[in-house]
């Protein structure tokens, strides 16, 4: 991890009709930090995660990436987000394309890498997590976890500066949980800036070098992975984790 | 009138007019039917894709126009489109086919708009944010990701669409423009065998819709096998 401020974000508002889901939410991600987000459903986590890339447009405060105000009309809001790679939790893998092609589209469309350029780094990618085999086969021969890593490795294709993962293994059947958490820790290990949003308190505490606390909108208390789950400071905190724990 | 002398006579009209009925008549609603869904659908997407546009006016404009061609009968469009459209083109001397045309593709316009709009919308909301989420702008998302498998969706609704308008066509025969019905009308005009003449023509509406039935769920099996 170093100093270096790669995605902030100061006082973000979001309502959704009369529900107001984010409360004034400031925080400063670094570049090769593993941030993991906690919380109750309905706290926000989600909410949060899809305005860093603007897939939801907050109603007030700032998003800025690496520098840059990107929550403003002008912004070319597209160019950014080729940099942030995301995970859903329902994989939104392309039924419409092979393995490979799922991993190509980006790249080539946005003129990233040529065709064959494209195509090397997708069968790279693919002995990575041991789809070779599948490369030209639909997702929907795919188990859940074997979707949700080519989701991961479409958008590792666009050689992003960090990954957003959003729930990444609530949707998957207990038995695959493991495989997607293996490939998102290494991740993590090789340097990749991260933030994810969990349900996997173990995981988090494993892989994340800091943990957010959000409900109601607001982040409630953050810290590194011992302190927030062993000590927890806040009544809401202590509630939720000895719920969960 | 026995049942054999209704056969009899089915065979002799069969016989005498089998042009009239399957050349002519088969034809032209064949004609009518492919022009209709073809332009129909050419402007429904336009519609379509106005309705789904950021602009207020646009698509306020498209659902009154959408509710006005569906609570309206069709009979009555077409009368508007015999009497309105060459008033409105006089110099392009269009005869009543090209009239009754104009007015089935409007009414068709409208059905297909609703069919392709529903087809793009029943695409997962999750398969637009993944692409955005990878940088592809508006435009790259809808061509790329979401009309590919909203056409699974839309092709086998275009061909009911079809079928239905094979249907409908018959109240072009209001206006003698030669299709099946209006070959019905002219052969009881010459024999006055109004029933062996619906019986005729009856079948052969049902056969052409049956089979292309038929044809659409096949392809409709298909398509769900590559899903």
């Amino acid at each position: 991890m170093t100093d270096t401020v790669l995605i902030e974000t100061k006082s973000l508002v979001k309502s959704f009709g009369a529900l107001r889901v984010l409360n004034g939410v400031s925080i400063q991600v670094h570049q090769g930090e593993a941030l993991a987000i906690i919380g109750p459903s309905g706290g926000g986590k989600s909410t949060f995660l899809r305005c860093l890339n603007l897939l939801e447009t907050p109603d007030g405060g700032d998003v800025i990436f690496e520098g840059q105000k990107i929550n403003q009309k002008g912004t070319n809001v597209d160019k950014y987000r080729q940099k942030m790679g995301m995970v859903f939790q329902h994989f939104n893998v392309f039924p419409h394309m092979t393995v490979q092609e799922n991993i190509t589209l980006a790249p080539t469309l946005l003129k990233k890498k040529t065709p064959a350029e494209a195509d090397e780094k997708a069968l790279y990618l693919l002995e990575r997590i041991g789809l070779l085999d599948k490369k030209d086969e639909y997702p929907r021969k795919l188990s859940g976890g074997q979707k949700q890593r080519l989701a991961i490795v479409r958008a590792l294709a666009m050689e992003p500066d960090v990954m957003l993962f959003d729930e990444p293994t609530s949707a998957l059947d207990p038995e695959m949980v493991g495989e997607v958490l293996d490939l998102i820790r290494a991740l993590v290990e090789g340097g990749m800036t991260s933030v994810i949003v969990t349900h996997e308190m173990g995981f988090a505490r494993e892989v994340s070098d800091r943990i957010l606390f959000m409900s109601e909108g607001q982040i409630v208390e953050q810290g590194a992975p011992a302190q927030l789950l062993d000590h927890p400071r806040q009544k809401r905190t202590q509630d939720f984790l000895s719920k969960v724990l | 009138m026995t049942f054999t002398s209704v056969l009899q006579n089915i065979i002799k009209l069969l016989s005498k007019y089998w042009d009239v009925f399957l050349l002519k008549g088969v034809s032209v609603t064949l004609a009518l039917s492919a022009i209709t869904v073809c332009c129909g659908a050419v402007l429904g997407a336009l519609l379509a894709l106005m309705k789904m546009s950021p602009l207020r006016p646009l698509r306020w404009l498209v659902t009154a126009f959408v509710e006005v061609i569906r609570g309206t009968p069709m009979l009555l469009q077409l009368y508007v489109g015999y009497f309105i459209v060459p008033l409105m083109f006089p110099a392009l001397g269009l005869g009543t086919f090209a009239s009754i045309s104009v007015a089935l593709v409007i009414n068709s316009a409208a059905y297909v708009s609703e069919i392709i709009r529903s087809g793009i919308q029943a695409v997962d909301v999750g398969q637009g944010e993944a692409a955005r989420s990878l940088g592809l702008s508006k435009g790259q998302t809808m061509r790329k990701v979401i009309l590919p498998q909203a056409v699974k969706n839309i092709l086998p609704a275009l061909g009911n669409e079809f079928i239905t308008i094979i249907k409908e066509t018959s109240l072009a025969s209001t206006f003698f423009v030669g299709d099946l019905m209006t070959s019905y009308l002219i052969v009881k005009g010459a024999t006055y065998l109004a029933f062996e003449s619906l019986i005729i023509v009856g079948i052969i509406y049902f056969l052409l819709t049956f089979t292309l039935s038929k044809l659409v769920g096949a392809y409709e099996r298909r398509l769900k096998q590559s899903d």
